[in-house]
Formats: structure tokens, sequence, C-alpha cells
């Protein structure tokens, strides 16, 4: 006999609850694990961190005192503190930089290209390589007669080699340029996804019509992807506000290159002021939330 | 007209080779430098060939005295672990809240939402105390925890999916007397596929690319990740590049085949994962 002319009569234990209590037995059991993480992993380390913001503790010892704004005073008192914020504008230029690099090439790649895919592929894959193997790929390619030397020695421009990584006064440069080199694909494909959902009748009438390729790129796809260009010039600015990785394991931090987040991890894992580096780790949360807060406002209006 | 046709194409086809070459030479130095031996390593400009492309020496010293072996067994259990928790609280999560609409779950959702605006590695000051007080720090499950419960874009991935599959779907279920766990086990999660594949690779590359969970959660040897591992290359081989080397191309060749096997799906997991943040 055919399955489906049988009326089903076995029925789970579950199933003969009326539909409302099921539905409520269902949440319960679904939601358990995964509202216990979010509470745990996400609100309340934001709580504690508030709380152990206005403490002196230290991260082991059983007893913390309060002591009321004087970890806020330090962080925006002493400069060694709060210069690092500064280090935050040449990852946002870089970023700004890396938008611009990625909209031109996603532009030109929407067009008909030879070897297509092997330019996206080559421009985006660096985004997908581990963060530590970036550090060491670029510690070879700037340091004394690396990569980067060699590069310039074979173009007569020998003169211009540097200490790439040891000079303060440019450390900030390399490592912004090594962060465009691994988040500029990321953008690509993203712009080059928007663009791609255009129509090609669009195009086609377009040319049809005599417009030039700047004209299709000023009236046709700036304007679609503008609200994924607004979107990354926000995402721009929280990246830039957070960097961690590349100048931690490439230099320590040190030269100058300090970002607030190595800042904040090094004051609570290494000099272990947990209170202090919660009042820093507040204050950058809650600049994020600000930029956040205006992203929310700019496509409200939009919608 | 056609002169300045010409001198466009030129233009793009000139700036796209300079784009993937800046792209491509940095880690084509490194992977030369791999099959250098010391003495090689020091005489030779980084562009030089290798004298011989067998010479695999570096890449057994970085696999076993580097850790590299322990590091790749360390993360693919916490990555193939922490994948199957991540679909079954994502899938579970977004289930309920698509389909049930008590007001409680509303609020759930909103919860969820806002925990996405907060920048992780803001809070992992706080974060390191709960992990500690847990009593998991420095074993396996403050990883697996870590990666599956701060997890909140992979359930925006399958909210955004369900709300694609009809609900009449379920109804049917419901009329063949199906309990709503069997509807979610047996009709949703398969109908899930396509966005648990999209899930995996975020998650996939994340975990495997991940730095500062292992490095702050879990310090000791044993439990070193292919990111920790090779971190500590930067001392005692300080001097080695050409082991360095190896250990940095047994790290990228992994996920260049993925990227070459995997390429649509990559780009669109991406794609999709970036929109939620």
């Amino acid at each position: 006999m055919p399955e489906y002319a049988t009326p089903r009569r076995k029925r789970f234990a579950v199933s003969a609850l009326s539909f409302k209590h099921q539905k409520i037995l269902v949440s319960i059991v679904f939601l358990a694990v995964p509202l216990l993480l979010l509470f745990l992993l996400s609100y309340l380390p934001v709580l504690n961190m508030f709380y152990y913001s206005f403490t002196d503790w230290n991260g082991t010892s059983l007893t913390k005192e309060l002591v009321g704004l004087k970890n806020y005073v330090t962080v925006f008192s002493r400069p060694e503190y709060f210069s690092v914020f500064l280090v935050s504008i040449y990852y946002l230029v870089a970023s700004y930089l890396q938008l611009a690099l990625a909209l031109y090439f996603a532009t030109i790649l929407s067009f008909k290209t030879r070897l297509k895919n092997f330019f996206k592929g080559a421009l985006f894959f660096p985004y997908l390589i581990n963060g530590v193997a970036i550090a060491f790929i670029f510690q070879y390619f700037f340091q004394p007669d690396g990569t980067l030397d060699t590069l310039l020695k074979l173009c007569g421009l020998g003169e211009y080699t540097q200490l790439w990584l040891g000079n303060p006064d440019i450390v900030n440069y390399s490592l912004a340029a090594t962060s465009i080199w691994r988040y500029m694909g990321f953008n690509l494909i993203m712009f080059l996804g928007a663009i791609q959902s255009i129509s090609d009748d669009i195009y086609e009438a377009s040319s049809l019509d005599g417009a030039s390729r700047w004209q299709q790129f000023r009236y046709i796809i700036l304007p679609s992807i503008k609200s994924i260009l607004v979107l990354n010039m926000i995402l721009a600015v929280k990246g830039a506000l957070s960097v961690f990785e590349i100048p931690y394991i490439m230099t320590g931090g040190g030269n100058g290159s300090s970002t607030f987040v190595i800042k904040t991890i090094d004051t609570a894992f290494k000099y272990d002021k947990v209170g202090l580096a919660s009042a820093m780790a507040v204050v950058l949360l809650i600049l994020v939330l600000v930029v956040t807060a205006i992203q929310n406002l700019i496509f409200k209006d939009r919608d | 007209m056609h002169a300045k046709k010409i001198l466009l194409g030129v233009l793009k086809y000139t700036t796209l080779i300079i784009g993937a070459l800046v792209a491509i030479v940095p880690l084509v130095v490194v992977f030369f430098g791999s099959f250098k031996t010391t003495d090689e390593f020091n005489a030779t400009a980084p562009f030089t060939l290798p004298e011989n492309f067998l010479n695999f020496s570096n890449y057994i010293r970085a696999f076993t005295e580097g850790k590299m072996l322990l590091g790749f067994f360390n993360t693919i259990i916490l990555l193939v672990l922490s994948c199957i928790g991540a679909v079954l609280t994502g899938t579970m999560t977004a289930y309920v809240l698509s389909r049930f609409h008590f007001k409680f779950n509303r609020l759930v959702k909103n919860l969820f939402l806002f925990a996405t605006l907060v920048p992780s590695i803001t809070t992992q000051v706080a974060t390191f105390q709960i992990i500690n007080a847990m009593g998991i720090y420095n074993t396996r499950l403050a990883g697996l925890v870590l990666f599956i419960g701060t997890d909140i874009i992979s359930v925006y991935i399958f909210l955004q999916f369900l709300e694609n599959i009809p609900r009449s779907l379920d109804e049917s279920g419901i009329i063949d007397g199906a309990s709503y766990f069997t509807i979610f086990w047996r009709i949703i999660l398969p109908l899930l596929k396509p966005a648990i594949a999209t899930v995996v690779i975020i998650k996939g590359v994340g975990i495997y690319n991940d730095f500062y969970t292992p490095f702050l959660y879990m310090p000791k040897t044993e439990l070193y990740m292919v990111s920790t591992a090779l971190f500590k290359f930067k001392g005692p081989y300080g001097a080695q590049w050409e082991v360095i080397c190896a250990g940095v191309m047994i790290v990228v060749i992994p996920t260049l085949l993925i990227f070459l096997l995997l390429q649509k799906h990559i780009y669109n997991g991406m794609v999709q994962g970036a929109v939620k943040e």
C-alpha cells in the first residue's frame, strides 16, 4: 500500500499536547541554551565591564575597591592612554583609500574583462588568510633587505629604503598598508555583488543613448550602491577604532604603533589593571555605539 | 574615439595586473623562501627561485618542532564541534523566532539584535573573568563555548532564510500530525541546507583564522590552534625565516585549496554574513 494513503496513526507524545503548549515547550527547549550563552557571553561581560570600570580590581584579588571615576580620569588625562586613539586615524584614512580602490576594481571588473575570475580571486584571496600568517608575510615584506627593499633596489630606488617597521614615523603607514592589503578584497566582493544586481538592460539602454563609461558609473552604478558604500564607510570607522591583530603580532604595539585595543588588552592581561582596562573598553564601546547610532539615523532616512 | 577606447583598455588591464601582483607577490616570495636552506636563504634575494623545490626540510621542522601538526589537530576538533554547535543553536533559535510569535520571542529577537552591536574584542576584559569563573580557562571547552556562544550572525542568516520558506510547509506537517520537533527535524532543517553551508563557511574561516580566542583563553601548549602555533614561531625561529615561511605556507595552503574549491559559496557567504554585521 502506498504510504501517502495511510493516515498517520502513530503520534509522538509531544504532538498530543495542544499546539499552544507545544509551542511553549519547543520555545523553552530550543531557546534555553542559546539564551544562556547570549546572556553569559554578551550581556554579562558588558554589565561587569561597567562595574569593573569603577573599581581598582586587578583581576585576581577577592576584593575590589570602588574608586569612582578615577579610571576614566586616567584614560582621558594620561597621554599614553588617550594618544593611542590618534593611531586610529592612520587606519581610518587607509580604509577610505581601501574603499576607493575596491570601488575602482569592482567597477572595472563589472564590465567585460578577460581573466575576470582570476583577477577577482587574486584581489579577494588575502581576506581569507590567517591574520598571524599575514603578519609574518608582511614582516618579511618590510624587513631590511626584505621584499620591499629588494623591489625598490630593482627599480633603481634603492635610496628610498627605510626601516619600514622600525621607524616610528613610518611604522603606522606600513601597518595601515598591510591592513588595506588584507581587507580590500572584502569590500571588492561587497561592491561587485551590489553592482552585478543592476539589470543589464539598464546598461544596454544607456549605451544606446550614447552614455560613456564614466556616465554609466556616475549615474547608474554609484546611485545603486550608495547605501552599501555608506554602510562600508561606517564599518570602516568601527574597524579603525578596534584595530588589534596586525600591529599586535607584527610590532607588539612598539615604536608608536600601539592601538587602543592593544593598550586595553595589555592593561588587562599584562599589567593586571582590570579596572582601568574596563574603563578603556567602556570608552571604546560607547564610541562604537555612537557610530552605530549615526549609521541607523542615516539608514532610517533612506528607508 | 577608437584611440581612447584602446587607452582605457590598456589602463584597465595595467591596473588590474598591478593589483593582482601586489596581492600575490608578498605570498610568492614566502613560498620561495620556504624551500630554501638556511645558507641559501641568507645569501639570496627574496625573488631568487629556490635551488630545490623539493627541499621539504623546513616544512618538516615547522610541522613537528613548530607544533603545526598539533595546531591542525586542535583546530579541526574545535572547528567541527563549534560548527555543529553553532548550526544547532542557530537553527533552533531562528526557528522559534520566525515561527512562533510570542511577545517573549520578540524580546529575544531584539536581545540578539542588540548583541551584534557590541564588538567582541572590546569585552574580552570581562569575558575572560566569566570563562575563568566557569572553570574552563585553558581547556578546549573555553574555545568551544566562545565560538558557539558569541555567534550571533548565524542566527540572522538562518532567520533571513527561514522567512523565505513558506509556512504552508510547516502547516502540512501539522495536518499530518507531526509535532513541532518533528517539523523542525524533518522539514525545516533539510530545507535550511544552503544557509547551513553559508554559516559553516563563514564560521569555518572565522575559527581557522581566529587569533585572540586561543591566544587569550587557551595558552597551554597542548591546546595550540593553527594561529597560536604559528604565532609561537616568532621567538625561537626569529632568525630562521625559512622555517617561518614554511609555517606560513602550511597555514595558507589549506585556505587556498578551500577557496579554489568553493569559490562561489565563499563569495556568497562572505557577502551574506557581512550585511548583517
